[in-house]
């Protein structure tokens, strides 16, 4: 029996537990840095390095295994499970910081301005949005406005969107050019919506007074933002690693989950930043 | 699927006798999912004693009024990382450890779907049970706020000390680790099952883990974001929960419960599923009503994500939310009801016999349904003002996941470990270790309805002496309780080692192989196993759903 007809188990595997450790360094080494002591950051920085050769090996590993024809139809059924939930639990973790928001401005603020709270506490709270609270957390900041970066950024996003889907256009059309062409355009519109998104941080940082602590608008701006932002950071190391991998032949057409997985975050990304810009910076 | 390969991609027939490999690597980078299984069981098994000596700490204290051996500071860590040992630690791992021995088994897959995944969510676990440890002996000790983490309090100096970030830390650690573990479990079921095996002929043990795969899934990375928004609360001068801010406190336990509640399931679940695997082996009998089995889980599963504030009731929730929750908590009982109705069913006019994996089987009946009883006195909104924050729900819960989940884990390795290490164990100290389990641990907890009733508040190390005569009692019963699972500890090294000495059959219980594949395999289990999916697979324990 051929062995494309035959599921592959592999016998042992070392990177999952030098990744663990990897990981496990560099959050011990965040914690130590948070309780203020001075060891932190080198700690954190041993385990990311850690973490990342774990990345490479491990990687390096299966782009091997999957070139040299070890998995089968079945095995590429089963990785493509896996991403989708794992895609399912990303999209699960944003609900949370979205949820966040739609708690804080349709219930929270309002019974801050309102009842009891407000006669006893707060007498001269205004429900309002966006808002740093009674307290006035933070200081006086100017809110972001949706039309300007993040405007370009959501056309930029959308682009990218297209030019993916226009590579693997390519790749199904054994067009090996337009393969990599398109995934270029793709990574190169990510880093320059990164780019973007930090000089509007750099702007609210250094002239509206906005930041991470400028209560609940700026908690809820920066986290829900921050967190795609370093998503698509992610998603381009992943698509850049399939443009290397593209231009040193591999893929098939009829076989590619590198590619499709990558392709699958990066709407994903780009899906969350339509809820970002149209429930953080337009409403 | 059919055939399996290794490395040099050789048909896996060629040379059957491909064994583990020697010495302590074979552990540390094992693929195989027997062997993960054997590591989830055996860390679980760990941390079950590591848990349960912080609750001989508990209970020492509150043995007497006043304060007796630690400090309060400390009692609340020790109630704080009881409760985050035993439900992250050990019930949680133990499940994912019978997942991995069994599901593959059962379903005629040679492997789990995503074996080196599989690798890491256990070292995962490890990982970030090491970082919540860890705390134990840092300045300022351990986490003392609960197992809740609730801000304000969690983020206050006096209630953390440098615990704080390696606790939430851990939390992400685990998250991890069960997702991964969750999405291997999916994966596995719908892409290694044998083809003759359709979704309706799956044992129920199966069933109730894809179900719970999807709510480890859908509900760990809200336990993540929950935590990850504590942090910047506290080092990065967010204002989540912070009202001056235009934060509320009251946020973070919505989203902590909305985790929560579908996370107490994630234990019962499997539970069930145990139960319902173990129960008509005994009972000689196919497992009644099958399908209503299957649904009755799917909507558990699915209610467990819309009652989630029936542990708020007194936060001061508009009373449209309380009415509604109250509700929505009650219909919970209906499709429980369906499962013990079905247990008690297939027991009915049985030809039983009562071995120690059914006793703690028809304890788990017994004593899950008292704790589904509290459940719902305490649904009842008005009603739990008065139980809200008492002994009474800790006695509730622990009916729930003591004799309950607990319990089907034992009854489990009973019910397994002579199918897997091919050795007997030995049936007198197994029924000792039950009836001592049992009766302590009414003992321990019945008492403690009474304690709630009479308005004894959770989480104290000191206590009026009007409840001393109850405490009392309920810790002598928590003594006998834990000193009882040293006797677990021995039947399953005894077992490991060669138990009773007798050999037993590929079917270990009469007629077993009418019940589950696993069964058609020889005792014990060879290393690997359905290398080709069986043909045939049995459907005496779905009859009547055809
Ligand atoms: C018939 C189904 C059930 C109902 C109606 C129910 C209802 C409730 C309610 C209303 C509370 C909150 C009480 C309060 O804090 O005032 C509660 C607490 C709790 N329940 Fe249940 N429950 C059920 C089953 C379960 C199961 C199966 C488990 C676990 C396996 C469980 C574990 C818990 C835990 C751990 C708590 C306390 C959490 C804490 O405050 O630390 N319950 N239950
Ligand atoms: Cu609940």
């Amino acid at each position: 029996m051929s062995t494309n007809t035959a599921y592959y188990i592999p016998h042992k595997a070392t990177w999952p537990v030098i990744g663990t450790a990897g990981l496990m360094t560099m959050l011990a080494g965040f914690a130590n840095y948070l309780n203020g002591s001075s060891i932190g950051p080198t700690i954190m920085i041993i385990g990311l390095v850690i973490f990342v050769i774990m990345l490479v090996g491990w990687f390096t590993l299966q782009a091997n295994e999957s070139e040299s024809g070890m998995y089968n139809h079945e095995v590429g059924i089963s990785y493509r499970h896996g991403m989708m939930w794992f895609i399912f639990s990303e999209i699960v973790f944003f609900a949370v910081f979205f949820g966040t928001l739609w708690y804080t401005r349709n219930l929270s603020v309002p019974w801050l301005g309102e009842g009891a709270t407000k006669e006893l506490l707060w007498p001269s709270f205004e429900t309002t949005w966006p808002t740093n609270g009674p307290g006035k957390v933070g200081g006086d900041f100017e809110p972001m406005s949706a039309w300007g970066l993040p405007f370009l950024n959501t056309l930029i996003l959308l682009t990218s969107g297209v030019t993916c889907t226009w590579a693997h256009h390519g790749l199904l059309a054994k067009n090996r050019d337009q393969l990599i062409k398109g995934l270029i355009a793709t990574v190169a519109l990510g880093f320059l919506f990164v780019t973007f998104q930090a000089i509007e941080y750099h702007d609210a940082y250094t002239e509206m007074g906005l930041t991470l602590g400028s209560g609940v608008y700026g908690s809820t701006f920066f986290m829900l933002t921050g967190f795609h932002g370093f998503h698509v950071c992610v998603g381009a190391i992943i698509l850049s690693v399939v443009v290397f991998r593209s231009s040193k032949g591999h893929f098939k057409p009829e076989n590619h989950f590198a590619f499709e997985a990558a392709a699958w975050y990066w709407h994903f990304v780009d899906v969350v930043w339509l809820g970002l810009f149209v429930f953080v910076y337009l409403i | 699927m059919s055939a399996v390969v290794d490395e040099q991609g050789h048909h896996a027939d060629d040379h059957h006798d491909h064994g583990p490999e020697k010495g302590l690597l074979r552990w540390i980078t094992t693929t195989n999912h027997k062997d993960i299984g054997t590591l989830y069981l055996l860390f679980a098994l760990l941390m079950f004693f590591v848990g349960g000596a912080m609750a001989m700490v508990i209970r020492a204290e509150l043995f007497e009024p006043g304060l007796q051996f630690v400090d309060p500071a400390f009692f609340n860590s020790m109630t704080t990382m009881h409760a985050l040992v035993m439900v992250f630690g050990a019930v949680m791992p133990a499940f994912v450890g019978l997942a991995n021995w069994q599901i593959p088994l059962m379903i005629g897959a040679a492997d789990m779907a995503l074996p080196r995944m599989n690798n890491m969510s256990f070292w995962m676990l490890v990982a970030g049970v090491l970082l919540l440890a860890s705390t134990l002996f840092m300045e300022g000790g351990a986490p003392n706020g609960g197992w809740t983490l609730y801000p304000p309090l969690v983020l206050q100096p006096i209630t953390v000390g440098k615990a704080l970030p390696f606790a939430i830390f851990s939390v992400h650690l685990l998250g991890i680790s069960s997702i991964m573990g969750a999405i291997n479990i999916i994966a596995t079921i719908f892409n290694m099952r044998a083809p003759a095996m359709k979704m309706m002929d799956m044992p129920l043990f199966v069933w109730t883990w894809l179900i719970t795969a999807f709510l480890l899934i859908a509900v760990m990375p809200v336990f993540a974001g929950a935590v990850t928004m504590l942090l910047t609360d506290k080092f990065f001068h967010t204002s989540f929960f912070n009202a001056a801010g235009g934060g509320d406190p009251v946020l973070y336990e919505h989203i902590f419960w909305f985790f929560g509640h579908p996370e107490v399931y994630i234990m019962i679940l499997p539970t069930f599923g145990v139960a319902s695997t173990i129960i008509p082996v005994f009972a000689r009998k196919p497992l009644f009503g099958y399908a209503s089995m299957v649904w009755a889980t799917g909507s558990i599963a699915f209610l467990s994500f819309i009652v989630w504030a029936h542990h708020m009731f007194t936060v001061g929730m508009p009373l449209a939310g309380e009415l509604y929750f109250m509700y929505a908590t009650m219909i919970i009982a209906v499709p429980t009801g369906v499962k013990v109705f079905n247990w008690t069913a297939t027991m009915w006019e049985g030809a039983m016999t009562f071995e120690t994996p059914m006793l703690f089987s028809i304890a788990f009946v017994v004593l899950f349904t008292m704790g589904g009883f509290t459940g719902l006195m305490m649904s009842i909104a008005p009603s739990d003002f008065q139980y809200h924050d008492t002994y009474f729900i800790v006695a509730h819960f622990h009916y729930t996941l003591v004799p309950a989940s607990i319990f089907m884990l034992m009854a489990a390795g009973y019910f397994w470990l002579p199918k897997w290490t091919g050795h007997m164990y030995n049936e007198k100290i197994g029924q000792l270790h039950f009836w001592l389990s049992a009766i302590s641990v009414n003992i321990l907890f019945f008492p403690q309805h009474f304690l709630g009733l009479a308005g004894m508040p959770r989480r104290i190390p000191d206590y009026a002496v009007q409840f001393a005569d109850w405490n009392m009692i309920s810790s002598i019963g928590g003594f006998i309780f834990g000193a009882s699972q040293l006797l677990f500890l021995y039947i399953v090294i005894d077992t490991i080692r060669g138990g009773t000495g007798e050999k037993v059959s590929d079917e270990v219980w009469e007629d077993a192989g009418k019940h589950g594949l696993e069964w058609t395999l020889p005792s014990p289990v060879p290393y690997h196993t359905w290398s080709e999916p069986p043909l045939i697979v049995p459907t005496e324990h779905v009859l009547d759903s055809h």
